[in-house]
């Protein structure tokens, strides 16, 4: 072992000693290989004095490493999105004693275990190519970080144990077991997000990194990872998961939906359908308050890293983004106004005027959200407008337009869950008109105080719109829908149905839009990914390291463009050959005889809408 | 064809003539990257609403698919559909070609307005207090070096601006120097057009190099003239100044 190696031992058995007992037990294990580790480090050390890069020939390092870095994140994405939503499924099971939920979440679980080695496996070829292609700053990493490392491992190791535990003791913990599978459930998803909030130190490090004061190793890695934009990073990213994982299962169900043959099935894929959309809306809405929050952290932390991204080269990603989210908010909110018309017949009429009127307001708010600061012009038409900058629509250019229009798309999106809700039903508890009439006034009052901030914010400084009025706006949004979710489930409690809610009578675009949700999502993925790592420009560490190779500049936006479509499209392909896996078992199952008993009935509404299950759903 | 396909045809073609010559008798002409994007909003909204049902799914498609078809059709519906089966793929033809053809205009430019500023540049802050007898001086500076181009009403309309293209900035417009940082002006107004960086290429601005002229301390109170002139305050992460 070199000196620096043995140095670098003997710092970590310092700090492990001021470690609590489970971490230590992991980390020792993880120094029973550490002299082997520390060779390879002292040898890696030589090598990388003599090479900081490495290259590919002809797809170039950083492209590969682009690509695989891209499918290893949509992946983790994926697998740490599905264990909340099969955990929330589980636990809607378990409380109303429905049993498709569990159903639901155990048939998403069974993807996880082939779906985790493939992110593993993504995993290791990325840090195999970063170790290659990227010896210096790997090595500058691993100097940084090298007690995270341990942590990451252990939380593996446990995250792995407690995944086949609850994957194969799925049937064995039911009954009087379920509370400790739902436990299970709750650690495995705990472990997930440390696994997920550890790596993430490591690259918001690389973008805003601090600076790094006296202490053993893990002193030192620690204040490396509490870095300013780590936290917005972590709850970004854990909500993002989120709505990937509930758009890829309602993508999943809608493809089943489009191939199903028999009345059972298209029942089955058009509710899993409502339930992946449903948890994809729930967790798209409070995102862009993350994002926000994200920006401001950026911002403050470096005012040249903020301009490049909102102001500077990369603004126009942020116009590409407002596409895509648009089309997401108009996918999602299509797809309910498709579910009421469709699964509650004779509603067509009724709902014809409000889902009109919030197409218009959507419409509308995307409109303003879409268009840039500095317009993309021809030189004449630049002459005539006065300059790239339009002296009357210039105005939604900036963020005080934005965030209004955010937000009160977000509020429209909620209503159309809430009118999805209340369809088919009515009212009987006596409070109801006037409940009714509060929540309009509420909405209305909720609507004009957005609006009004969002112009007011034009004449007041910077720092008192984004301190006080995005907040209040936002706070308004959140105001709205904790207020009315359970005043309409008490609602809802009491009502009596008019009309049943009908499973598989969804059309057949009901389906695609569902998969183009979810290609939207992994879309903004990649695309937002792209501004966050391109915001170092030519920086590994910003300010810290810089990238000497041959590729420190930044691609140009079509360029950059075609490779997050590629991405998208390599990650479209993995998830739908683990889908095919997964499932492979099934199809050599015979298939139940028509006719035979299923385990919805298509009269009843699913719970999270307001549906009450049947005496035949009931768990034993 | 009837109903809610010439009702669409009605609010697309109403909204493009607002758009292109309604809009501009108030106000600038909007560039056709902004009116097309509009115009996909639009149609948008009109395919979700009209795929709505089954039956507004009819209403609007049904004719569509009918006349396409071919079915039953004899004289001048027959002639009317291979007339649209020639003209639509050469429509796509010439908008195509007209896409391709070189042309002698110079393409359309997605300029960064705001690029970023250099390290050194960031976080600096005003060092010159905010005083009356401070921002006089800067007021009468941008009168005497800034207000031939950037106009005495801070509007961007000073006598030189019409021989710019783009004009000068409009520092009257809440888009513009309240979304700015004191130091990102000193950075712009110091080094001019030529300090800009590449990231934002194609640049065209025509701002002076001022440091070659101007002294820091006249270039820090400009930037307070400019700020209490066109009754805007620069963006800071404090509440109080």
């Amino acid at each position: 072992m070199t000196s620096a190696g043995q140095l670098r031992h003997a710092t970590i058995v310092q700090g492990m000693n001021r470690m609590p007992g489970l971490l230590k037990l992991g980390s020792f294990l993880a120094l029973l290989f550490l002299p082997a580790l520390a060779m390879a480090a002292g040898g890696a050390e030589i090598q990388a004095m003599s090479v900081e890069y490495r290259d590919v020939p002809g797809i170039g390092s950083r492209n590969l490493v682009w690509v695989v870095a891209q499918q290893h994140l949509l992946l983790a994405g994926f697998v740490l999105g599905v264990p909340i939503f099969a955990w929330i499924c589980e636990l809607v099971g378990w409380k109303t004693k429905e049993q498709r939920y569990d159903k639901l979440a155990k048939e998403f679980t069974k993807l996880l275990t082939s779906a985790y080695a493939t992110t593993a496996l993504f995993g290791g070829i990325l840090l195999f190519l970063l170790i290659g292609l990227y010896p210096k700053l790997m090595a500058y990493l691993t100097d940084m970080f090298f007690p995270s490392f341990l942590v990451y491992c252990l939380l593996f190791l446990l995250e792995t144990a407690t995944l086949y535990m609850y994957w194969y003791g799925w049937d064995y913990m039911q009954g009087n077991k379920k509370t400790f599978h739902l436990f299970l459930g709750f650690l495995l998803n705990l472990f997930a997000l440390g696994i997920m909030i550890v790596p993430n130190s490591w690259a918001t490090f690389q973008a805003s990194p601090v600076v790094v004061g006296e202490g053993d190793a893990w002193a030192r890695a620690w204040m490396a990872m509490k870095n300013p934009t780590w936290w917005p990073v972590n709850i970004h990213r854990l909500i993002a998961n989120v709505v990937l994982g509930g758009f890829i299962v309602g993508a999943y169900a809608g493809v089943r939906y489009l191939l199903a043959v028999s009345r059972e099935e298209r029942e089955h894929y058009d509710w899993m359908g409502y339930v992946g959309n449903f948890i994809g809306v729930f967790g798209m809405l409070p995102l862009p308050f993350a994002g926000y929050w994200l920006m401001r952290e950026v911002y403050q932390y470096n005012q040249q890293m903020g301009i490049t991204l909102m102001g500077g080269f990369l603004a126009w990603l942020f116009i590409l983004q407002a596409m895509l989210i648009g089309v997401l908010f108009l996918g999602a909110n299509y797809y309910f106004w498709l579910g009421i018309t469709h699964r509650i017949p004779g509603s067509e009429g009724q709902y014809k005027k409000p889902v009109m009127g919030m197409l218009i307001v959507l419409l509308l708010c995307l409109g303003v959200w879409m268009t840039p600061h500095s317009l993309v012009a021809s030189l004449a038409e630049a002459q005539k407008m006065g300059g790239t900058h339009h002296p009357l629509l210039g105005v939604f250019g900036v963020m005080s337009a934005k965030m209004t229009v955010s937000n009160i798309m977000i509020l429209v999106t909620f209503m159309s869950f809430i009118m999805y809700w209340r369809a088919g039903k009515q009212e009987t508890a006596g409070w109801a008109k006037a409940a009714k009439a509060i929540m309009g006034a509420l909405l209305v009052i909720a609507g004009i105080a957005v609006v009004v901030l969002g112009v007011w914010g034009y004449f007041v400084p910077a720092i008192i719109r984004i301190n006080y009025f995005s907040v209040a706006q936002v706070l308004i949004v959140l105001f709205i829908m904790v207020t009315f979710t359970p005043l309409t489930a008490l609602l809802m409690k009491s009502a009596k149905t008019t009309t049943e809610m009908v499973w598989g009578k969804m059309p057949i675009r009901a389906g695609y839009s569902l998969v183009l949700n979810a290609v939207m999502v992994i879309l903004l993925m990649s695309l937002m990914g792209y501004a966050r790592s391109s915001s170092r420009v030519h920086w590994h560490i910003y300010g810290v390291m810089r990238d000497t190779s041959e590729y420190a500049y930044s691609p140009a936006l079509g360029y950059a463009a075609a490779f997050m479509s590629l991405n998208t499209f390599v990650f479209c392909l993995i998830v739908a050959f683990i889908f095919w896996v997964a499932t492979l078992g099934d199809k050599a199952k015979a298939q139940p005889p028509k006719g035979s008993p299923v385990d919805i009935p298509s009269h009843t509404a699913p719970a999270m809408a307001g549906g009450a299950p049947s005496s035949g759903e009931k768990l034993e | 064809m009837k109903g809610p396909i010439i009702s669409g045809a009605i609010i697309l073609a109403g909204m493009f003539i607002f758009l292109k010559f309604l809009l501009p008798l108030v106000t600038a002409p909007l560039p056709a990257s902004l009116i097309y994007l509009y115009l996909a909003l639009v149609l948008s909204g009109i395919l979700i609403y009209g795929t709505m049902s089954a039956s507004s799914l009819e209403a609007m498609m049904g004719p569509v698919f009918r006349f396409l078809s071919g079915k039953g059709q004899t004289g001048a519906s027959q002639m009317a559909r291979l007339a649209v089966l020639v003209m639509f793929p050469l429509l796509v033809g010439w908008q195509t070609y007209s896409r391709l053809v070189p042309s002698d205009l110079p393409p359309a430019e997605n300029r960064t307005i705001h690029p970023a500023p250099p390290g050194e540049f960031v976080g600096l802050a005003n060092p010159y207090p905010k005083t009356p007898e401070n921002i006089m001086m800067g007021k009468g500076l941008y009168a005497a070096y800034c207000s031939p181009c950037h106009g005495a009403n801070y509007d961007g309309k000073g006598p030189a601006a019409p021989g710019f293209n783009p004009p000068p900035a409009n520092f009257s417009d809440p888009g513009t120097i309240a979304q700015l940082q004191e130091a990102y002006l000193f950075w712009r107004i110091k080094k001019g057009g030529v300090g800009l960086p590449v990231e934002g290429m194609p640049w065209k601005s025509a701002m002076p190099r001022w440091e070659e002229e101007l002294p820091e301390e006249f270039i820090w109170k400009i930037i307070m003239g400019e700020y209490d002139g066109a009754h805007q305050t620069p963006r800071t992460w404090e509440e109080e100044e």
